[in-house]
């Protein structure tokens, strides 16, 4: 059930609206980002054989 | 057991692996529920009308957008005086999503002010501030990508976020010394006779701990993800080398 905005509706779901659509964003951003990295450095990895590291796993 | 042990990158990766479901399900659990208490279930107030219900998400991006900062300055100061490269990357995780929250801290703000006060802006001393600490942000996020050497670019930005910490901290308490703005005073205050109704404040806790759970999360995993890049890089400057 929505409630009752009254003369406010457009203010508050303008709110809502932005902030969700930022929130969103800056999640999509980062999940993208930290796929393709996985991605690329999966691939690096099989390449050299990931023998060489320098401590910290690729995983 | 010695905090020191989290800067190490692979165990870093190691505990930071199975605590992120368990941490990207309690941010949708606190900050829907949040949400749709606060839009769904809150009475309006009555002198701002259903504008108060901006509250549940203004105030959290508010103190995210501070402590963000904050956070950022503890990690550079561990760079500073450990040069633990985790703490380095982190505070570069967390610029963005600081930068996110002090954006829609301020356009919220500006869509509430415009019927509470007549305008969308003022050169209120909080706004003001915030609207600094914003690009601080900016600034602080271009260094990282402007200087090609991580450790140079880590010392540098360390340098700005102490700098910028001065508006990180003034943009919490403008409203304490600096009186002539528009921006009221605080809502919330440990004394129940300053605090904003029990009926606001519940699903305002609410939402504070969905919005500090999301920051947490988002941060972990772009961590994540800068420490996987700095592999990356010295994987591929290996194989260039033969």
């Amino acid at each position: 059930m929505m409630p009752d905005l009254a003369r406010y509706a457009g203010t508050v779901l303008g709110a809502y609206a932005v902030t969700l659509a930022l929130i969103a964003l800056i999640v999509a951003v980062s999940w993208e980002r930290a796929a393709r990295v996985r991605r690329r450095l999966a691939e690096v990895e099989a390449r050299v054989g990931g023998r060489r590291g320098d401590g910290q796993a690729g995983t | 057991m010695s905090l020191w042990r989290y800067s190490n990158p692979a165990e870093f990766m190691r505990l930071t692996t199975p605590a992120l479901p368990v941490l990207w399900a309690l941010t949708g659990l606190l900050l829907g529920g949040g949400l749709a208490w606060g839009f769904f279930l809150t009475p309006d107030d009555y002198q701002q009308g259903a504008t108060v219900k901006i509250l549940f998400i203004h105030v959290p991006a508010a103190l995210m957008a501070i402590n963000a900062w904050l956070m950022m300055l503890v990690a550079s100061l561990v760079w500073f005086i450990r040069r633990h490269h985790v703490s380095a990357l982190a505070a570069r995780a967390a610029a963005p999503v600081g930068a996110t929250m002090t954006l829609i801290a301020l356009a919220t703000g500006a869509i509430w002010g415009q019927p509470m006060w007549g305008t969308w802006w003022a050169w209120d001393p909080r706004l003001t501030s915030f609207f600094v600490l914003f690009l601080f942000y900016l600034g602080y996020i271009a260094l990282w990508e402007a200087v090609d050497e991580p450790d140079k670019a880590a010392d540098l930005t360390a340098i700005v976020c102490l700098v910028g910490s001065v508006f990180a901290l003034l943009s919490r308490y403008a409203v304490f010394f600096w009186s002539q703005g528009l921006h009221q005073g605080p809502s919330l205050s440990l004394d129940a006779r300053e605090n904003v109704s029990d009926v606001f404040w519940w699903p305002l806790v609410v939402c504070m701990a969905g919005f500090v759970l999301l920051f947490v999360s988002l941060v972990l995993v772009r961590t994540r993800t800068e420490i996987r890049l700095r592999r990356l890089r010295a994987l591929e400057a290996l194989e260039a080398r033969g």
